[in-house]
């Protein structure tokens, strides 16, 4: 009896010794959090870190994760932050009718079921075409630069 | 902002994929996603989340310019038509005399990549112009 209340004791010291060693995942998640920008979400569980959320570039994911490995009792971190597209101010450039209709003649003259027209910058498409040369003409004609591609193609 | 939800599951896409200067613009009803994918799976990839979304690109609401990003140390390319002969003009558009062919399959020189649409090539016979640069993969 005597032996098993000292394995008993033992082992719970031993549980208390190494609670207070590593810190708990809510005290964790509340220390990595505060040293986070705003933007990022923190996640612990048994000391493992998870980052979610939009960051505006790169470096500020990396520092992100640099904050996160920091902090004590912190084991690892999965980094899934995504980087936030550039809504870009800048006014979208669009081609001109003349250089637009000349490039749209090259990109559809191995597609003949197809007629194109341009008009302020709107390519429209009329006539036929298969489902596989559709993706590549689309293609073909986005990087023109064009205002809007009008696309009345029926699909074979 | 409509276009921007529409085509949000896209622009997840291109953000996941990496894609490089990568720019999101809405202007008169239309939304412009450009950028630069590192090679054609992911460019592919892209067309494909925009194909679930309109089927068929029927929409007239978006347009995404997403161009294959070329190693500049890359100086062959591969003939990637379907099955015919290349056409090789002497200038830039298909408005220019052909001044040669480049075998389907066949792998030839990249003299120039300066405009986006043609490349000026070297065929293994020495015959030199311009190729439709959809029709030409680069060699790493």
């Amino acid at each position: 009896m005597k032996t098993t209340k000292l394995f008993m004791s033992a082992a719970v010291a031993a549980t208390l010794f190494f609670a207070a060693c590593s810190p708990k995942d809510g005290d964790i998640q509340t220390a990595v959090k505060a040293k986070e920008a705003a933007e990022v979400s923190v996640a612990v569980t048994k000391g493992e870190v998870t980052l979610t959320g939009e960051v505006a570039d790169e470096a500020e994911k990396a520092k992100a994760e640099t904050i996160a490995k920091a902090e004590k009792g912190v084991k690892s971190v999965v980094n899934n932050l995504t980087i936030k597209p550039v809504l870009s101010s800048a006014p979208v450039v669009i081609a001109d009718d003349s250089t637009l209709i000349k490039n749209v003649a090259d990109a559809a003259k191995d597609f003949p079921t197809v007629q194109t027209s341009v008009k302020d910058g709107v390519v429209t498409l009329k006539g036929e075409i298969s489902k596989s040369s559709l993706v590549k003409l689309m293609q073909q004609l986005s990087v023109l630069k064009p205002k809007k591609i009008d696309n009345q193609l029926t699909v074979k | 902002m409509a276009l921007q939800d529409k085509y949000k599951a896209l622009t997840d896409a291109a953000t996941a994929a990496g894609i490089s200067d990568l720019a999101v613009r809405e202007q008169d009803g239309v939304l412009y996603i450009d950028g630069t994918a590192a090679d054609g799976a992911t460019k592919d990839h892209l067309w494909d989340v925009y194909n679930q979304i309109d089927p068929n690109f029927a929409g007239g609401d978006l347009v995404l310019n997403v161009n294959v990003a070329v190693d500049a140390a890359v100086t062959q390319a591969k003939v990637i038509t379907e099955s015919s002969n290349l056409n090789i003009r002497k200038g830039p558009g298909t408005d220019q005399p052909i001044v040669g062919k480049a075998a389907h399959g066949e792998v030839i020189t990249l003299v120039n990549r300066s405009n986006d649409l043609w490349w000026l090539v070297r065929t293994n016979d020495g015959e030199e112009g311009y190729c439709y640069a959809k029709y030409l993969e680069p060699q790493a």
